[in-house]
C-alpha cells in the first residue's frame, strides 16, 4: 500500500478549506488550474508508461477535480478514515485521471506515476484498493461501480450517518445491464446520499455510442428508474460542484456530464482513435503545450 | 444406529442450521447483515428478516448487483451474508465475485444455496454442479463445502469472524450428521471420519455420509478403507492428502459436481506433485443430468455408497 505525501495532504486540505469560503468565481478559476495540472500529469504519465487510456482520462478529469476539490470529505492521511465520503471510479481504465489526481491530493507521492503500470507498481492499468489509498473498490471491469457504491449507501443509511457515496460512469459503459439492476435497487432504497456522474463523452472504445448500441435519452433513462437528473457541462467545474452538492429531494442523484473526450487537446478531442492511442514525443510535446495555456 | 447406515438415519436440510446459526450470529454482531435476491423463503430468511427488517436487504432478482452491493456493504463495515441459490450466485455474478470480493479483499460471505442437484427434476439450469469449479479458479477466496449440520453452523461462524472472501456451499439434500462433536473445523484441515489402509476416500458435502456407508460395506469383505472429510476445499489440506497416498496407495473422491475441476482435481494435483498413486474421480461427467430428483441423479451418476464400492474394488484390481 503506498503512503501519503504530508506536504501535499496538508495542502490539500488547506485548499479545499479555503474554496470552501471562496466566491464562485475564484473557485472556477481555482480548480480549472488544479485540472489542468491533473491533465499535465495525465499525459506525463501515459507518455512513460507507453500505455493508458489518454480519451477518457482527459475527458473525466474535471469531475474528478471537482468531487476531490469541492464534494467529497477525504483526507489524504486516513484514506480508511470511517466517516469518509466513498468514491467510486466505475470507468477504471481511466486509472492515470484517477492516480494524477490522488496524487495532486497527496494520497501518495506524485513521483509514483513514474512507475505506471511498470513491473510490479502498485498503480496498475485499473485501481487496487489493497495497493492505492484513495480507493475503494477494484474496477476495470465495467459495470461493477454503481452496484458497489450502492452498497455502500445502503450501509450509510442503515447506520444513520450522515457521509455520502460518489460514483463515476463511463457512457459506454452503461451499456452493461448491471447499472440498471443497481439503479433500479438504489432507486428503491431511496439512497439519496448517492451520486453517480456519468462522463457523457459520447464515445467508446471502437465508435460513438450512439452508433455502437444507442444510449438514447439518457436523462430519461435515469428518471424512468427513480433518479433525480441533473445534466451539465461536465467541464464547467462549477456547474458540476452545483449538481453534485445541491439539495436532495430522497432519490439518488445522477449527473449527466456532457464531455469531450481528449478535453485540452485539440487534435485528441472527440476523436475515437484517442480511446487508448499513445502520442509520439512530438504529439506529448504539442499537448503538453497546450495545457500550459 | 449406527453412523454406518444413513438410511436408518435422521437427516436435515442444512438450509434451516445455517440460518438457525446467521439469526444467533446477528444478535451478537450488528454488523452483519443478510443480503439476498428474492430468495427470502428459499434461504430460509424470514425469521431474520422479521427480527432485523433494516437488516435484510433484497435486491430483487439481479445476482450481479446482489454481489456489487454485498462488496460495498462490507467496504463500510457490514458483515454481507449473500444468501441465493448456489447456480445463480455463482453462475450470474461471477465476475462481481471475482473483482468485486476476490480481488478487492471485501469481507464478504458468499452462501450459495441448494447446490450440486439439489434442485433435481428442475434440471441443469437450477443444478449447481460447476460452482466448485468456478469458485477454485478464483483467487484468494475461501471455499467451504458443509457436510451435514455441524459443519454448516461451523461454517457460519467461521466465515463471520476470518475478515476474508469466502463461498459457502449450504446443503438442501437431506444429509445425516457425520461428523464427531470434537472435529476440527479450519482452513487446511482434513477431518478423518475413518482409518484405514488399503485406500482413502476424499468426500465432500453430501458423498460424505455415502463414503461411511461404503466403507463400512467393504469393511464387510475384508478391505480396509480411510474415509477423509474435507470441509475446506480451499485452502486444502494436502497434507492429509500426500499422507493418505503415501500410507494407503490408493484414492477415490466423490463430491457432488462436475469432474472438471473440484475437489478431484484439487486432490489430484496434489497428489501427483508430491506422491503418485492411482486414483478414481467420482463426480458428475461433463454432462447435463436427465430429469430426475436428487437421489436419483446421485444414483444414476454413481455417486452412491454403491458407486463408491465399486470405485475402491476397481482401484484394488486394476490400480
Amino acid at each position: 500500500m503506498l503512503s501519503a505525501d504530508p506536504v501535499r495532504a496538508a495542502a490539500y486540505r488547506k485548499t479545499v478549506e479555503r474554496l470552501r469560503a471562496a466566491d464562485e468565481d475564484a473557485v472556477g478559476a481555482e480548480l480549472d488550474r488544479l485540472a489542468t495540472d491533473v491533465r499535465r500529469n495525465i499525459v506525463r504519465t501515459i507518455d512513460r508508461a507507453g500505455m493508458g487510456h489518454i480519451g477518457g482520462d482527459l475527458s473525466v478529469t474535471d469531475i474528478l477535480v471537482s468531487c476531490f476539490y469541492g464534494a467529497l470529505s477525504v483526507d489524504p492521511e486516513r484514506p480508511q478514515w470511517t466517516g469518509r465520503d466513498r468514491f467510486v471510479l466505475s470507468k477504471g481504465h481511466c486509472a492515470a485521471a484517477l492516480y494524477s489526481t490522488l496524487a495532486q491530493c497527496g494520497f501518495f507521492a506524485t513521483a509514483e506515476l513514474d512507475t505506471f503500470m511498470a513491473p510490479l507498481s502498485a498503480l496498475n492499468g485499473h485501481p487496487n484498493r489493497l495497493k492505492v489509498p484513495g480507493v475503494e473498490t477494484n474496477t476495470g471491469a465495467l459495470g461493477h461501480g454503481l452496484p458497489v457504491a450502492t452498497g455502500c449507501a445502503l450501509a450509510a443509511k442503515i447506520d444513520g450517518v450522515s457521509w455520502r457515496t460518489f460514483v463515476v460512469l463511463g457512457d459506454g459503459e452503461l451499456q452493461e445491464g448491471s447499472n440498471w439492476e443497481a439503479a433500479m435497487a438504489a432507486s428503491h432504497y431511496g439512497l439519496s446520499s448517492l451520486t453517480a456522474i456519468v462522463d457523457r463523452n459520447r464515445l467508446q472504445q471502437g465508435a460513438r455510442t450512439e452508433e455502437t448500441n444507442a444510449l438514447g435519452a439518457l436523462e430519461d433513462k435515469w428518471r424512468s428508474f427513480g433518479w433525480e437528473v441533473r445534466e451539465v457541462d461536465g467541464h464547467d467545474h462549477l456547474a458540476l460542484l452545483r449538481a453534485m452538492n445541491g439539495p436532495r429531494t430522497g432519490r439518488p442523484v445522477a449527473v449527466i456530464a456532457n464531455t469531450i473526450k481528449g478535453k485540452g487537446v485539440s487534435f485528441m478531442e472527440d476523436r475515437v482513435e484517442w480511446h487508448h492511442k499513445v502520442p509520439t514525443p512530438e504529439q506529448v510535446d504539442a499537448a503538453l503545450a497546450e495545457l500550459a495555456r | 444406529m449406527t453412523l454406518t447406515e444413513p438410511e436408518q438415519q435422521a437427516v436435515f436440510d442444512c438450509r434451516q442450521d445455517f440460518a438457525a446459526e446467521l439469526l444467533a450470529l446477528a444478535e451478537a454482531d450488528e454488523r452483519i447483515v443478510a443480503v439476498c435476491n428474492d430468495s427470502v423463503g428459499s434461504s430460509n430468511l424470514v425469521g431474520f428478516r422479521q427480527r432485523f427488517p433494516d437488516r435484510l436487504i433484497n435486491v430483487g432478482i439481479a445476482e450481479q448487483d446482489l454481489v456489487g452491493v454485498a462488496a460495498g456493504l462490507a467496504n463500510a463495515g457490514k458483515i454481507p451474508f449473500v444468501c441465493a441459490a448456489a447456480p445463480f450466485l455463482t453462475g450470474r455474478a461471477l465476475e462481481q465475485i471475482k473483482a468485486d470480493v476476490a480481488y478487492s479483499e471485501a469481507h464478504v460471505v458468499l452462501c450459495g444455496q441448494s447446490p450440486g442437484m439439489a434442485y433435481g427434476e428442475l434440471g441443469p439450469t437450477h443444478h449447481s454442479i460447476e460452482d466448485l469449479s468456478w469458485m477454485r479458479a478464483v483467487a484468494n477466496l475461501d471455499i467451504i463445502i458443509p457436510a451435514d449440520p455441524v459443519q454448516t453452523r461451523a461454517a457460519v461462524r467461521w466465515a463471520a469472524a476470518s475478515q476474508r472472501p469466502s463461498y459457502l456451499r449450504i446443503p438442501r439434500f437431506k444429509v445425516p450428521v457425520v461428523t464427531p462433536g470434537d472435529a476440527p473445523f479450519e482452513p487446511r484441515r482434513a477431518v478423518l471420519l475413518q482409518d484405514g489402509g488399503d485406500a482413502t476416500v476424499i468426500a465432500i458435502g453430501s458423498l460424505t455420509s455415502r463414503a461411511l456407508e461404503a466403507a463400512a460395506r467393504l469393511r464387510g469383505e475384508g478391505i480396509s478403507v480411510r474415509v477423509l472429510n474435507m470441509p475446506f476445499l480451499d485452502p486444502l489440506d494436502e497434507d492429509a492428502i500426500v499422507a493418505a497416498a503415501r500410507e494407503t496407495g490408493r484414492i477415490v473422491t466423490a463430491e457432488e459436481a462436475t469432474i472438471s475441476g473440484g475437489l478431484g482435481a484439487a486432490v489430484s494435483a496434489a497428489v501427483v506433485t508430491h506422491h503418485p498413486v492411482p486414483m478414481r474421480i467420482l463426480g458428475i461427467p461433463r454432462v447435463f443430468a436427465p430429469t430426475g430428483d436428487t437421489a436419483f441423479l446421485l444414483d444414476h451418476f454413481g455417486l452412491s455408497a454403491d458407486g463408491i464400492v465399486a470405485a475402491v474394488k476397481d482401484l484394488l484390481r486394476h490400480g
